[in-house]
């Protein structure tokens, strides 16, 4: 079998990780945060010290500012619907995966005014066309690091400086290139980060997060859920206290155990080695669909612009086809339709029939690319 | 008998990062449950040695540590 769905989540895992989850609930199965006794601090040790690792990770100074969410989603659900009140100016991409532009619509309906910046065909944007759209009334410009449809990576830094000049806030989705592209929050200007641990952070799915850079200030935010934090119980009101104000319910603490382990593995291989490799097996899928004359490639077509996701279309086959047979004849294991991002998909053109998506991981091989190329080769010829 | 103090946290992530802090300090503190006189919160709090009392809120101090309070435990040391 050939995984090349790690977009979508990464697999297999490291055994790191599997082994942190196992050893977690038999050493420290006590509810963090809640109880004195040693099994609830062992708990809240590994969460601390996961929250450290991933501030340090993005280049934030306090691990507190790192709030642990479900998923990436859940991130920048908190982020937009804590942040923004009717009458607020939000811009965003036009290469947005649903996960964007879903709260936005709704939060549309609330009376907050979107505007969608239009990215060019092949996937990439310029800092420029959001410059234009900003307003006095600008509160957010939100954007994805990198497409999940195509790879391709967008602009951060330069949009962050054209945000941060109209006094507007930049949130990021991370969730396609945490592990992949380093981070540095502060170096790149990000304002609020949403991160999902089961992609190429290694951890599993279930645990994500919101990173907030060490200069916003938390009174803004308004938290999406309340509950119990274990902390100032006497009151009846939802502290102000971070990460506790974010961070209701018991936590996810075998995923947090999972996601800190993932990253332990990640700085031990190295993400510019692991960036390098993805660069070599992302070349050698677009030099091998290119090939194929009824093939079509979306994206940039250049490695170094993009993260190793790649789309395709073959003319007139449905990329279902494609896909089940890819699945059913040589275990190579694909994504086709339209990734939960019918706005990328309407940008590079192939919308609504999708693309079929091949997106490789770290653990796989040029081997891999050439059996996967071998199959594809034979399903559209036959 | 040594005599002991506690730093009062709001939150368990706070009493972590300054028991960190104070550990690299060469303190020599314990985590514990919050004593009931102190709080009504159900979390931990750090106990130390009350010699270090004014070394400690100096420290917390400089090193912008966010707490709630030190106290001094008078009885049924924990």
């Amino acid at each position: 079998m050939i995984y090349l769905d790690q977009a979508a989540t990464s697999w297999p895992k490291p055994p790191e990780v599997l082994k942190a989850m196992t050893d977690v609930l038999e050493s420290a199965g006590g509810n963090p945060g809640r109880s004195g006794h040693r099994l609830s601090i062992a708990a809240a040790r590994i969460i601390y010290d996961t929250r450290e690792e991933i501030s340090r990770f993005f280049g934030v100074s306090d691990p507190l500012r790192v709030i642990f969410t479900g998923n990436a989603t859940h991130a920048i659900n908190l982020a937009l619907k804590g942040i923004l009140k009717p009458g607020d100016h939000v811009i965003t991409s036009s290469m947005e995966h649903n996960a964007v532009m879903r709260p936005l619509r709704s939060l549309e309906k609330q009376g907050i005014r979107l505007s969608i910046a239009p990215c060019a065909s092949n996937g990439t944007l310029n800092a420029k066309d959001i410059g234009r759209m900003i307003a006095s009334d600008t509160r957010f410009v939100v954007m994805a690091h990198a497409s999940n449809v195509v790879g391709t990576l967008l602009p951060v830094a330069e949009v962050a400086a054209v945000v941060h000049q109209a006094g507007a806030l930049l949130l990021v989705d991370a969730a396609q290139t945490a592990g992949i592209i380093p981070i540095d929050m502060t170096a790149m200007g990000i304002d609020l980060l949403a991160f999902t641990g089961h992609k190429e952070l290694q951890g599993p799915p279930g645990i994500g997060g919101l990173v907030i850079a060490d200069h916003i200030d938390i009174a803004q935010i308004d938290p999406l859920i309340c509950g119990g934090t274990g902390s100032r119980s006497e009151s009846e009101e939802q502290p102000d206290d971070l990460p506790d104000k974010f961070e209701s319910g018991t936590a996810n603490l075998v995923g947090i155990a999972g996601l800190g382990a993932g990253l332990r593995w990640l700085k031990e291989r190295g993400i510019e080695e692991i960036r390098a490799h993805l660069k070599t097996l992302s070349r050698a899928l677009i030099d091998g669909l290119s090939a194929f004359p009824e093939v079509k490639i979306y994206g940039t077509l250049d490695p170094a612009r993009s993260i190793a996701v790649v789309s395709f279309t073959v003319a007139g086959r449905h990329v279902s086809e494609i896909g089940f047979r890819l699945d059913e004849e040589y275990g190579v294991l694909s994504r086709v339709g339209l990734h939960c991002a019918p706005a990328a998909h309407k940008t590079i053109g192939s919308f609504p029939e999708g693309t079929v998506r091949l997106a490789p991981g770290v653990f796989t091989t040029t081997e891999d690319i050439r059996q996967a190329i071998r199959a594809i080769g034979r399903v559209i010829r036959s | 008998m040594t005599r002991y103090g506690v730093i009062l946290f709001h939150t368990t992530s706070s009493v972590l990062r300054a028991e960190k802090r104070l550990i690299k300090e060469g303190f020599a503190i314990k985590l514990v449950p919050t004593p009931r006189q102190f709080s009504s919160d159900c979390g931990i709090a750090l106990r130390f040695d009350w010699n270090d009392h004014e070394r400690i809120t100096l420290m917390l101090g400089k090193g912008k540590v966010e707490f709630d309070a030190i106290r001094f435990l008078d009885a049924n040391p924990v």
